[in-house]
């Protein structure tokens, strides 16, 4: 169990947050730069003192302001990876891995360090300095030496930033991997809401010092509690499994029934990602207007949320849907929880990303 | 529109002139053969010998105190730090004979703390030991200037990334933050041994000029001036040899520091 507490003032930005993860749990923290996201990360490793606030990890307590107890931060277990990696660049591949591993006898931290390195597959490059290794790599050698730590805690700050797009999916496998075998508590900040919705088991979203809302990803994107986090959830995520269909379409078979179509090309395992505002409701009574609309989900509405003059609709259909319209047609389609409807959306705002 | 950059030529030819000519001239005056046999008088091995060995002892103890004072004057911010900045920046545009007077009224005999001195069985004017002294004072900004910006230009998260990983900061110290900022501290070592090499006017002031005591090679090329002028000239090629050679590896670390000191 990981609870970081903190308030202190930092520049212009009050930052007052109280945060707890689980075991074996991820903790994505989303927001907008400038948000107190890296801050929190700072505060948990000891980085960064707060004027007041708490730090306990499992049975220890790391820091306690009002109890004067501040832990020095090489005596916190964390697992801490930096934004772009922070390597030593003097140092190779594995002797960065070895680095945690002090009081081990130098044959044996060679061959720890190795061992690990193969983990991620980068035994080959372990005699490398990290300005020769891509994006992805220099990830991969930095989620090493943090494991050689063997962390209490793993606290990881927008590791998928410093990536092309290309890697990145790659990259963001492998970090999902380490965050289902790992059992310490994990908080990750990421500034991108589908990335955070990919890998945190909850996700909390922050804005200007403040954790305003805390839920699973469906949760916060079918029910925001303000037009700030209802923004920000921004796109809906699918997955699913895509095929070439007929006429240079894509159709992606859903996980847990359904299939949709996309004008993206893909193949394998997929995340597909609708924004609410571009589907359209009808009630579940009509048939599906002959029109140029390729997708048509069925679904039960379960939670009508105002967010200034819109609705978010929250769905539940083989997976969970979130849906914008406006107030107005809310009224008129006399749209409540329990209603069945059918969601629709064009295949052209279909997105697909291989995961 | 043509006569411009002409007029830029000329400038550049005026200035390489100037300034190669009178070095060449060191070497053309007399031939090296003489230049050689003139470096065998004892006094001017004597002479190499002790700037030698007072450089070297100069550098270690500039490097000893000089990089842990760099390195918290580089990563700490406190009240009144730019004040300390500067005072240790000072000797840097003092003139030699001030820095010499000022040595003398420190730690000279009659100093206001010549007397601790003298009890604590230290001997420094006329002595060796006080060659030494005034290398350092004069030779040290030179380092610590640079040493600071190196240290100032190693990316911090690394300091941060070493303390999580178990490191204290003394390890991360030694372990990351001089290797990562050694291009720096090198070329810093350079200029504070070109300098401590040429020093004159404190040296003199302050500690005399005695062959194979306080008698360095720029004090000894002064003192044959009158008498020796090939043996001066001797000597004097020698420093040019060394300074060429300064200046080049000084320009090789930083080449090298242009390569690989890319990010990680």
């Amino acid at each position: 169990m990981l609870r970081v507490e903190a308030q202190t003032r930092l520049g212009a930005l009050r930052l007052d947050v109280a945060l707890e993860v689980s075991p074996g749990e991820c903790l994505a923290l989303a927001g907008p730069s400038g948000a107190g996201k890296t801050s929190i990360l700072r505060v948990a490793a000891g980085l960064l003192a707060p004027e007041r606030g708490r730090v306990l990890a499992g049975d220890e307590t790391w820091l306690d302001t009002a109890a004067r107890i501040d832990v020095p931060p090489e005596r916190r277990r964390c697992g801490y990876v930096f934004q772009e990696y922070a390597l030593f660049p003097h140092l190779t591949a594995w002797q960065n891995v070895a680095y945690p591993l002090r009081g081990v006898p130098r044959r044996e931290r060679r061959e720890r360090a190795l061992g690990l390195l193969e983990r991620f597959g980068m035994r080959e490059l372990a005699d490398a300095r990290p300005r020769t290794l891509s994006g992805g790599e220099r990830q991969r050698v930095a989620l090493a030496r943090v494991l050689a730590r063997d962390p209490g805690v793993l606290l990881l700050d927008e590791p998928l930033s410093a990536l092309d797009p290309r890697t990145r999916a790659g990259a963001a496998r492998e970090l999902a991997a380490v965050l289902r075998e790992v059992e310490a508590p994990a908080l990750f900040v990421t500034h991108d809401f589908a990335e955070a919705a990919h890998l945190g088991d909850r996700v909390g979203v922050i804005d200007a010092g403040r954790v305003i809302q805390e839920g699973t990803p469906s949760e916060l994107a079918a029910m925001p509690r303000s037009a700030f986090v209802a923004d920000f959830t921004g796109a809906v995520v699918l997955t699913g499994v895509a095929h070439g269909g007929p006429n240079g379409l894509t159709r992606v078979d859903l996980d847990g029934g359904g299939h949709v179509t996309s004008t993206d090309r893909g193949e394998g395992p997929v995340a597909v990602s609708i924004y609410p505002w571009e589907i359209t409701v009808e009630p579940a009574a009509a048939p599906p207007a002959p029109g140029s609309t390729r997708n048509h989900v069925s679904a039960e509405v379960l939670s009508v949320t105002r967010v200034g003059n819109r609705v978010r609709l929250g769905l539940a259909g083989p997976q969970p849907l979130a849906a914008e319209i406006t107030g107005l047609a809310a009224d008129e389609l006399g749209l409540r929880a329990g209603a069945r409807v059918t969601a629709s959306w064009k295949a052209s705002a279909t997105r697909l990303v291989a995961i | 529109m043509r006569a411009f950059p002409l007029l830029l030529a000329l400038a550049l030819a005026v200035v390489l002139t100037f300034l190669t000519v009178p070095i060449v001239a060191i070497f053309v005056d007399s031939s090296p053969a003489e230049l050689i046999d003139s470096l065998g008088e004892p006094g001017a091995l004597d002479a190499l010998w002790l700037s030698l060995r007072a450089t070297a002892t100069a550098l270690a103890v500039i490097l000893i105190v000089g990089t842990p004072a760099a390195y918290l004057l580089a990563t700490r911010s406190f009240r009144g730090k730019s004040l300390v900045v500067t005072l240790v920046e000072l000797p840097l545009v003092l003139p030699p004979a001030v820095a010499g007077i000022a040595l003398l009224a420190a730690v000279g005999p009659s100093g206001i703390l010549g007397g601790a001195v003298e009890g604590a069985g230290i001997e420094l004017s006329l002595e060796t030991a006080g060659v030494v002294v005034a290398l350092t004072f004069v030779a040290s900004p030179f380092y610590i200037r640079q040493a600071m910006a190196s240290f100032a230009a190693v990316d911090r998260t690394l300091l941060d990334a070493s303390r999580t990983l178990g490191a204290s900061e003394a390890r991360g110290f030694v372990r990351v933050m001089i290797p990562a900022a050694l291009p720096g501290l090198a070329a810093g070592t350079a200029l504070a041994l070109g300098r401590a090499l040429g020093e004159f006017g404190a040296t003199l002031m302050f500690a005399g000029s005695f062959q194979g005591i306080t008698q360095t090679v720029p004090l000894a090329i002064y003192d044959r001036l009158g008498t020796d002028f090939d043996s001066a000239l001797a000597l004097s090629a020698v420093l040019v040899a060394v300074s060429g050679a300064i200046l080049l590896s000084v320009k090789f670390v930083q080449g090298s520091e242009a390569l690989g000191g890319a990010p990680g």
